[in-house]
């Protein structure tokens, strides 16, 4: 069946009180922004008869705001603004480059951010990069604001642990109190564009005097029903030097944190060989 | 009511708020030279310009183009004085059976105007998001190219 648009009704806020206030009073509404993953079931007639809560008009969630101590994304910024601003490539570039790899030009330029970790995939390409920035999302509700570590946002397949009522306003990102000394992100999927992620890396390290990792922050999507930041992998890395032996054992703690499964675009056992592989190698220093 | 800019023109949608742009680009202002390809954002037939910006038409509602620019591919050029980037995918066999073209051609617009560089690899890029099942990609790559350097000669 497809959709038919005689059948919902569309609601319209224009500033985030009027957001939650319409939210309130229509809690079986669904809350949308870019639409891209939304406008696929409605075309199957899966939201037929539903109220729309449409934010696109929501004007102060649109910006990107560089404040003391990071940057404050509105959660209507789009995959496409996040590439273009300047601050952004420079201090978050893995998740500048995440928002690359989502879907190709016409879905960047309609995806948004918020609009991404509501839908809460397992396969969100931006929720490696928020995890290991230690982004923190920030909701607006009938009881006011309050701010989620990206960590505790992520409830299970396509679930948030947003409260009755809450919208996303913003997503912060805090500047790392040190610059890390490398950083990548890495998507594996079938095809370069327009495929969703077999597996998806982000990771920072911070290295010490000595050659002494100071810090590690590792992170996979598409290996569990949420992001997974590798605490395993951190926590055995933390002072350690980088050689084989070390790699190799970091690499063979990766199953604590994950718990990939065999599904439509992959097996377990390849998600976690290269997942490893991906590991070894950024820690080897050989991705670029 | 949703008052939206089509190819320049002013519009008024009276139709349900949440039909799709494409439907109504295609049955209530009769430019059907957007297609519909996969209907889920994958292939980027039904591409046009939304304030200057590629999207897919099929995952856009109409009422989120209220106030809005949308560009189509009749805003192109007509068959007696087709644009330059229309003449380069004729000239380079850049269309076959036809259907990815309209999006082709508008993806390929955006880019240029907006400055992207006309060489082999931020063409590939910027057309990621448009799938042709004929051509083989080649051949609109080339088409895409022509266009741009015979634009700057």
């Amino acid at each position: 069946m497809r959709g038919d648009a005689k059948s919902m009704t569309v609601l319209s806020p224009r500033t985030a009180a009027e957001a939650v206030k319409t939210y309130a009073e229509v809690p079986s509404a669904l809350p949308f922004a870019g639409g891209t993953d939304v406008m696929v079931g409605w075309n199957l007639g899966q939201m037929n008869g539903r109220a729309v809560l449409d934010l696109s008009r929501v004007a102060e969630w649109k910006k990107i705001r560089v404040v003391g101590d990071g940057i404050d994304l509105g959660s209507l910024v789009t995959h496409a603004q996040i590439q273009a601003h300047p601050v952004l490539r420079k201090r978050f570039p893995l998740l500048v480059a995440a928002c690359a790899t989502v879907g190709a030009a016409q879905i960047q330029n309609r995806g948004t951010i918020g609009g991404n970790i509501a839908n809460a995939s397992p396969a969100g390409d931006t929720f490696p990069a928020l995890a290991v920035y230690e982004a923190t999302v920030r909701a607006i509700g009938p009881n006011g604001r309050r701010g989620v570590p990206i960590s505790e946002i992520f409830a299970g397949v396509k679930k948030t642990t947003l409260r009755p009522g809450e919208l996303i306003e913003a997503v912060f990102l805090p500047f790392p109190d040190e610059t890390p000394t490398r950083g990548i992100f890495r998507k594996v999927g079938t095809r370069a564009a327009q495929a969703i992620s077999k597996t998806v890396f982000a990771g920072l390290v911070w290295n010490g005097k000595g050659g002494v990792l100071t810090g590690a922050r590792l992170a996979f999507g598409s290996m569990a029903p949420t992001v997974r930041r590798l605490y395993a992998v951190e926590e055995y890395l933390r002072g350690r030097r980088l050689n084989e032996i070390s790699i190799s054992a970091a690499a063979e703690l990766l199953p604590n944190d994950v718990s990939p499964i065999d599904d439509i675009r992959s097996t377990r056992e390849y998600r976690l060989t290269v997942s490893r592989n991906i590991l070894t190698a950024f820690l080897k220093g050989e991705l670029k | 009511m949703i008052k939206l800019t089509v190819n320049g023109k002013k519009r008024l949608f009276k139709g349900a708020p949440f039909t799709r742009l494409i439907d109504a680009l295609r049955e209530d202002f009769a430019l059907t030279g957007t297609k519909e390809g996969c209907g889920e954002g994958e292939c980027g037939a039904c591409t046009v310009l939304l304030d200057g910006e590629p999207v897919n038409s099929c995952l856009v509602p109409v009422c989120q183009a209220d106030g809005r620019k949308v560009e189509t591919v009749e805003s192109l050029g007509v068959p007696e004085k087709l644009s330059k980037l229309q003449a380069g995918f004729l000239a380079c066999g850049g269309a076959q059976c036809g259907i990815c073209t309209p999006g082709m051609l508008m993806t390929a617009h955006a880019h240029l105007k907006s400055g992207g560089k006309a060489d082999d690899a931020s063409v590939r890029t910027a057309l990621s998001g448009n799938l042709c099942r004929c051509t083989g990609y080649q051949d609109i790559v080339k088409s895409v190219i022509k266009a741009a350097k015979g634009g700057r000669k």
